[in-house]
């Protein structure tokens, strides 16, 4: 029992930032914003959180530093973007590159620092439970508020929208910097609870793997939890494989979380009027108003 | 943004280059695989440059370029080769070709290359005998645990790392014959949070005792929080486990740094491939840490007959998994057998990836 707990818990603390950072994007990209820079907000909220922590002794200070780190890149991204309307694809990987490079030149006085791991009861803390009640908020704010009908409006068509008297480009650098929080969450999530240190480079891919995630799981934040559960649950069940000897080939094993996510999160999307009803049609678009 | 990094580098060091060279010094180049904050692997070959600046002063000068990909090295090594560098160490496997490639175009510089096997007329290939240091690790392990398992997390199925695996095992069952050991492969050199998920895993799987040889310091993080075990890898990493840390594996380049460039400076200098172990320095232990007094003496003995010579780990005869027999009794393996290993010594459950 208390092995199997052991597992469970590492499972759940291995899905809790890709959750946390692919209901932030998913919110962006239902304003119609493709963000393809998650990484580097994500090792920016890593980096922040930890200094924070280590600097104040509070991990809630850390804890919100994180989110104010991504948010920031977030915010860079947007004035980017929704104000100079570059290219997003383009500046979605330059914020990545940057992240990357800024966290470490950041980061270098906090490499082999400690500091005290966020409190947990036997391995729940306090983000894994706001993970879920996240994704609870942002499913009842898309799906049950004026303003999250706003925001898919503004994804879906942005004319339209802004013809309704909108503000295209406030909502969606309000979705814009919520995605950002949510990344940086997760990263400060990386270096503050799951394991309490910081080196470069920590989050190794895991904001694409979040971004990957919203696209697979057609928008939907339900299907988010579960794609971020279930890849979470073939990594750590591929290790625990290999400790019971059964001689599955492990460089076959390493790869089956992202080919098991992928096609179960295809089977249940293969509903095209389903797919076509939540795809943002306005996604990557840059938004100029007319008039 | 990498590639910027990596050209404002060099444009510093052009400049830096030209200085130098009014004062005449050796220019002595590195080119790395990582960064230099890494804590590890990278982290350690710097401190080697660090104590060629201590020991040699002004008469060398050192250049460093980081996160240099192993795909696009060639331009980099070609650009400190031209910028008057007189020795060049690549330290990764990987740069193993484009070194070779940049060598032939010049003939007149010396390139050394880390951990690789080809040579040519003025490339030297180096290396460092690890799996000393995970003999004494096994010992230590075989003492300290009390399930009698090990968890061992691991990159790749390359010679040097299953050379790690046997060698830890050997040390172990010289003490107790029936230890056992976990492996799991995670398929990187550098992920903190897979491998701080295979530690987790490995512990609630009955091991005790965490060894690895991946790169971060995650897996020491996670036995100091849950209480248990482990070894450091590449860098005493005592700070993330100050109650977790038994001894980490250290690798100390300075020593050989130092004297390739004592006789780059007396012209002694000759193209050679060496594979130094503990009798050189260049593979060292942390301080014997969170263990009894009796169990440090058993491991400082074994440092020492390693060192003087009186003892290797890869002694035959040694039995392999599937029952067969390599070495002459009492003789070492060649260092070619230890250098292409390819099988699991007897004891390991588990079959060795291909």
């Amino acid at each position: 029992m208390e092995q199997l707990w052991a597992i469970a818990i590492t499972i759940i603390a291995a899905s809790t930032p890709l959750l946390i950072a692919a209901i932030g994007e998913l919110v962006s990209e239902r304003s119609g914003v493709l963000n393809l820079g998650v990484e580097g907000m994500m090792i920016m909220g890593a980096v922040a959180g930890f200094g924070a922590t280590y600097l104040t002794g509070s991990s809630a200070v850390g804890i919100f530093a994180s989110m104010l780190a991504g948010a920031g890149m977030a915010m860079l991204f947007g004035f980017l973007t929704l104000t100079l309307l570059a290219n997003q694809v383009a500046t979605g990987l330059a914020i990545t590159l940057l992240g990357i490079g800024l966290s470490a030149l950041i980061g270098e006085n906090f490499v082999g620092k400690q500091i005290e791991r966020l409190p947990n009861f036997h391995g729940i803390d306090i983000l894994i439970i706001f993970s879920f009640i996240l994704v609870g908020l942002v499913s009842w704010f898309l799906f049950r508020t004026r303003y999250g009908l706003m925001v898919r409006a503004v994804g879906d068509s942005h004319t339209s929208a802004h013809s309704m008297g909108f503000s295209v480009i406030g909502l969606r650098y309000a979705c814009v910097a919520f995605g950002g929080a949510c990344a940086g969450l997760a990263g400060g999530y990386l270096s503050i609870a799951d394991t309490p240190q910081w080196v470069e480079n920590m989050t190794a891919g895991r904001g694409w793997i979040a971004l990957a995630l919203v696209v697979f799981a057609t928008w939907l934040p339900k299907r988010v939890v579960l794609g971020a559960y279930l890849f979470g649950t073939i990594s750590i069940l591929s290790f625990v494989v290999q400790t019971m000897g059964l001689n599955v080939p492990p460089q076959l094993l390493s790869c089956t979380p992202y080919l098991v996510t992928i096609v179960a999160l295809v089977l249940i999307s293969r509903n095209k009027r389903v797919l076509r009803a939540n795809t943002p049609a306005c996604l990557g678009q840059a938004f100029v108003a007319d008039r | 943004m990498k590639k910027l990094l990596i050209s404002a580098a060099l444009a510093a060091m052009a400049l830096g280059g030209t200085q130098a060279h009014a004062a005449d010094k050796l220019k002595a180049c590195w080119v790395y695989l990582g960064a230099i904050g890494d804590m590890g692997y990278t982290f350690q070959h710097n401190e080697g440059v660090k104590e060629v600046q201590k020991e040699l002063g002004d008469k060398v000068e050192t250049v460093y370029v980081e996160n240099v990909t192993e795909a696009d090295a060639a331009g980099p090594i070609e650009r400190l080769a031209r910028d008057g560098c007189k020795i060049i160490f690549t330290t990764s496997f990987g740069y193993m070709e484009p070194t070779l490639q940049v060598a032939a175009k010049y003939p007149n510089v010396m390139f050394e290359h880390a951990t690789g096997y080809k040579t040519a007329p003025n490339v030297s290939t180096y290396n460092a005998k690890f799996h000393q240091g995970r003999y004494v690790e096994g010992q230590i392990a075989a003492k300290m645990s009390k399930t009698g398992v090990a968890g061992y997390i691991v990159s790749f199925p390359i010679p040097e790392v299953v050379a790690g695996i046997n060698s830890f095992m050997l040390g172990a069952q010289s003490v107790n014959p029936n230890f056992k050991i976990k492996i799991i492969w995670v398929n990187t050199w550098f992920d903190p949070g897979k491998e701080g998920d295979a530690a987790k895993v490995l512990f609630s799987q009955g091991a005790d005792i965490i060894v690895q040889h991946t790169d971060s310091a995650a897996a020491i993080t996670v036995a100091e929080q849950q209480g248990k075990l482990g070894f450091g890898q590449s860098s005493d990493q005592i700070k993330f486990g100050p109650h977790a840390q038994l001894t980490a594996d250290v690798d100390n380049w300075g020593p050989y740094y130092v004297r390739r460039l004592k006789q780059m400076l007396d012209g002694t200098y000759k193209p050679m491939q060496s594979w130094d172990g503990m009798a050189e320095g260049t593979v060292a232990m942390a301080p014997f840490t969170n263990m009894p007094d009796d169990v440090k003496a058993m491991a400082q003995k074994t440092v020492d007959d390693i060192t003087s010579g009186k003892l290797d780990p890869f002694t035959g005869p040694i039995t392999k998994q599937d029952g067969t027999v390599v070495g002459e009794k009492g003789k070492p393996l060649a260092d070619g057998d230890i250098l292409g290993m390819n099988w699991y010594v007897k004891g390991i459950d588990d079959k060795l990836p291909q």
